[in-house]
């Protein structure tokens, strides 16, 4: 101890001290990422031949944007390290290959089959370590939560795709879409990646457990339809207003001529 | 003993009749009302649309009260709708899922209830707005158009305190931006805040609170008005369109019995109707989707109803900031800082306010511009008074931006715009759009009036073309007829009044502001055809029907 007391007015006691403190923050982070990281189990055992044939496609496709080595360019992002999930997603529903730049990529028809898809994936996730797609126990809606789901999607989602699951406006030209028809596989994916404006809720904000519960309330109001009749939507009070200054008060309006008119 | 010649019935109900009609003297008053003679129009009806939609609120509202609990109490939902299950929620937002799942006709009963208190404020919105662009409601009528007004408010009351019962999340929210109002107030505002509430929001007191104003304060209110209206209607008798043979002294149209007494009944029903099918085939605040209300989530698309949307939409536009200018001003007190948040009381205030005071005031305002103290008991077709068809359209462009506002993000989302110009637009236009509506309106009226004053003078187009002897081509001008020319010929003519010297031959300043007014209003316009102008314009024409002579009598 007294060596180091000794010693702490060394010219390079500074770097040494920051040098440390480094190390540690960089170790805790690295132990609080690995913790927090969005893990499902890796049941696609991608071939070295899915890779490869990811690869053709990844640079007959992608590499225009993202680079060659998906290192990323102005224009795209680099994509190592975001997961076959990440590739699943953005290929599977459609919204890469990008239609256009714009403030965030639309869902388009599918331009893959499936096959050419988890190429993809495979070969996205070859290069670096990321979140993975689903497999099919933590997709299971027999198996989930609806209603606790529910309070996690109220808390968590609902402020920019509406409570219902509508979709709903962000700031200059971005959106939320609506999750009615989106499989569960896609939603579960959206949320350990945070695909466009998203954020990213990975295991320890929202345990794999509640995403399934998220999952399940969502396929179950979906099921259930409108209890009350035609829901206009889902999109509240604006359509129910403009509903019933535009079809009520027409029918009425109708009526009202009606009853004030004069056979002639 | 004096001898009587009461009338004594012959058969047994009309013993029954005549007793019960000796006691409370029914009769003479169905003699009376029954006589009244009430005008015919479609516009004259959403007055009655408004009243009948109360009826169904009073009606569907009772029900509801039997299977409601309006109390915070926590519970855990157990009912029937599965993915709510299990959840803590308040015992109000519990019995309002099972009116809606598990009580027999509940849902349809919720939704016919809200359904028609959408319909109830539409209505009489529709009713001031006929009311207010016809000129119904100058003198005798001012002091009814005042209680109108209220009757509105208490209308917009009635919705809002009804709309936070259910407790459910998109209400909360609701409630939540009325704390937040409060609380931009200074000293005071957390005060209110708390009493309100009773406690930190949301506290456990305002669901029930709000509930009393619901059921017993704010209806009262409204039949009480509603009564006031009503009599105010029969004393003043109804308001018609100018034609032949209506006058201010007169009221063509029909008797209440039987006509309108059968009328009116049928109207009722027809409005039952129409509520009722809307009821049952389209949903309405479908709290399950919303759950539970809870303080930390809020939900995209969240918006009140359609009839506080204006306020709503107001908050939105308005910028926390405006370059480096804060709207939050911290005043110094003693004690410490206390805060204004004007950019949350400005618009929460005054806008509303504002519209509302306008309102209340524009009869005064119109009889001190125009100096007409006259009776009006015939209306205004709306381009016969360009300048107070110009100021409620103004108005009423004022009211939809906001209300437009309100709904910003939808608007983004479906338009595929983006929702920052969608805010920029709309505080242009929330300045810019009364001036243009203003200046477009008043333009429109004076040239359908030109067009008056050509049909008169000149016929309508017949659509037929005729050919001269010399071979020229001319479209054939039919002269109108005697009604529509009445209708065309007949009306209140404004005009513009310079300043008087009051009895000392002093003009005022107050007289010369309204001088200036009376300008602007009146400086532009189309005067009514004058008989001699008709004949000269005949003359030209070398017209010499019969009619020409009639005319005389016809203008007065």
């Amino acid at each position: 101890m007294k060596a180091l007391s000794k010693k702490r007015r060394h010219p390079l006691a500074a770097v040494a001290l920051l040098l440390f403190g480094l190390l540690i923050t960089g170790s805790l982070y690295t132990a609080a990422g690995s913790i927090s990281e969005a893990k499902a189990a890796d049941t696609t055992t991608a071939s070295q031949s899915d890779v490869d044939e990811g690869g053709k496609l990844f640079v007959a496709n992608c590499a225009t944007c993202h680079g060659m080595n998906a290192e990323g360019t102005n224009t795209g992002p680099s994509l190592i390290g975001v997961g076959a999930a990440s590739v699943d997603f953005q290929v599977g529903t459609g919204r890469m290959p990008m239609q256009m730049q714009g403030p965030q990529a639309q869902a388009k028809p599918v331009q893959f089959t499936d096959d050419q898809i988890s190429q993809l994936a495979a070969y996205v996730a070859s290069l670096g370590a990321g979140p993975a797609i689903p497999d099919e126990e933590s997709l299971d809606t027999t198996k989930g939560d609806a209603a606790h789901g529910g309070t996690v999607f109220r808390v968590n989602c609902a402020m920019c795709h509406n409570a219902a699951a509508a979709g709903g406006a962000l700031t200059r030209g971005k959106f939320a879409p609506t999750l009615a028809g989106v499989s569960e596989k896609h939603i579960y994916e959206a949320m350990v990646t945070g695909p466009q404006n998203m954020p990213v809720f990975n295991d320890s904000n929202i345990t794999p457990d509640e995403k399934r519960d998220v999952v399940t309330f969502l396929k179950t109001i979906e099921a259930n339809g409108s209890a009350g009749g035609f829901a206009l939507g889902s999109l509240g009070p604006v359509a129910e207003g403009l509903f019933v200054w535009t079809a009520g008060l027409g029918i009425i309006i109708a009526f009202t001529i009606w009853l004030t008119s004069r056979p002639s | 003993m004096t001898t009587t010649n009461e009338y004594t019935a012959s058969t047994k109900t009309g013993r029954l009749a005549n007793f019960v009609d000796t006691r409370v003297g029914a009769s003479t008053i169905v003699k009376e009302f029954g006589r009244k003679v009430f005008p015919d129009h479609w516009s004259f009806m959403f007055g009655e649309v408004a009243l009948y939609t109360f009826v169904l609120l009073l009606l569907s509202g009772t029900f509801l009260t039997f299977f409601f609990d309006p109390s915070m109490t926590h519970i855990t939902y157990e009912g029937s709708y599965v993915p709510l299950k299990g959840i803590g929620m308040s015992a109000a937002m519990a019995s309002t899922l099972d009116i809606s799942f598990d009580v027999r006709g509940g849902m349809f009963m919720r939704q016919v209830h809200h359904w028609s208190a959408l319909l109830f404020v539409a209505s009489l919105s529709v009713h001031m707005l006929r009311v207010f662009f016809t000129g119904a409601f100058r003198r005798p009528r001012e002091l009814n158009w005042v209680v109108g007004g209220v009757l509105l408010i208490m209308g917009l009351a009635a919705g809002f305190t009804g709309y936070s019962l259910p407790d459910d999340l998109l209400s909360g929210n609701g409630l939540r931006i009325i704390d937040g109002v409060m609380k931009a107030l200074p000293v005071v505002g957390t005060y209110l805040s708390m009493f309100f509430f009773g406690g930190e929001f949301p506290g456990v007191h305002v669901i029930p609170r709000l509930y009393s104003l619901h059921i017993m304060i704010v209806p009262a209110v409204i039949i009480l008005l509603l009564v006031v209206h009503l009599f105010m209607v029969v004393t003043h008798k109804h308001t018609q369109y100018p034609g032949p043979g209506r006058t201010n002294d007169n009221v063509v149209g029909f008797p209440v019995g039987p006509v309108y007494a059968a009328k009116a009944g049928g109207f009722f029903f027809i409005v039952f109707g129409i509520v009722a099918f809307i009821s049952g085939i389209f949903q309405i605040n479908p709290i399950w989707n919303y759950g539970p209300y809870d303080p930390s989530p809020v939900s995209a698309g969240t918006q009140p109803d359609w009839y506080i949307g204006f306020v709503d939409g107001a908050l939105r536009l308005m910028p926390g900031v405006l370059g480096d200018f804060s709207f939050v001003w911290n005043i110094p007190f003693p004690w410490g800082d206390n805060s204004l948040v004007l950019s949350v009381l400005l618009p929460a205030l005054v806008p509303a306010g504002a519209l509302f005071a306008v309102m209340f005031a524009w009869p005064w305002i119109e009889r001190w511009v125009t100096k007409d103290n006259r009776e009006h008991h015939l209306l205004d077709r709306p381009r016969n008074a360009p300048f107070r068809t110009a100021m409620g359209a103004a108005g009423v462009v004022f009211y939809c931006v906001m209300w437009a506002a309100a709904s910003s993000d939808l608007i983004a989302t479906h338009f595929h715009v983006a929702l920052n110009d969608v805010t920029y637009w709309l505080r242009v236009l929330f300045f810019v759009g009364p001036l243009v509506a203003f200046w477009l309106t008043r333009r429109i009226c004076l040239s359908l009036q030109r067009k008056d004053r050509e049909i008169v003078l000149h016929g309508r187009e017949a659509g037929i073309i005729q050919m001269s002897p010399e071979g020229g081509f001319s479209e054939k001008h039919e002269e109108v007829d005697v009604y529509k020319r009445y209708v065309l010929t007949n009306f209140n003519d404004n005009q513009y009044i310079p300043a008087q010297p009051d009895a000392a031959g002093h003009i005022s300043r107050k007289e010369k502001r309204r001088a200036k007014i009376s300008k602007f209003f009146f400086e532009d316009r189309v005067a009514p055809v004058t008989p001699s102008e008709l004949e000269a314009a005949k003359a030209a024409h070398g017209h010499h029907e019969v009619e020409g002579e009639k005319q005389d009598s016809i203008e007065k």
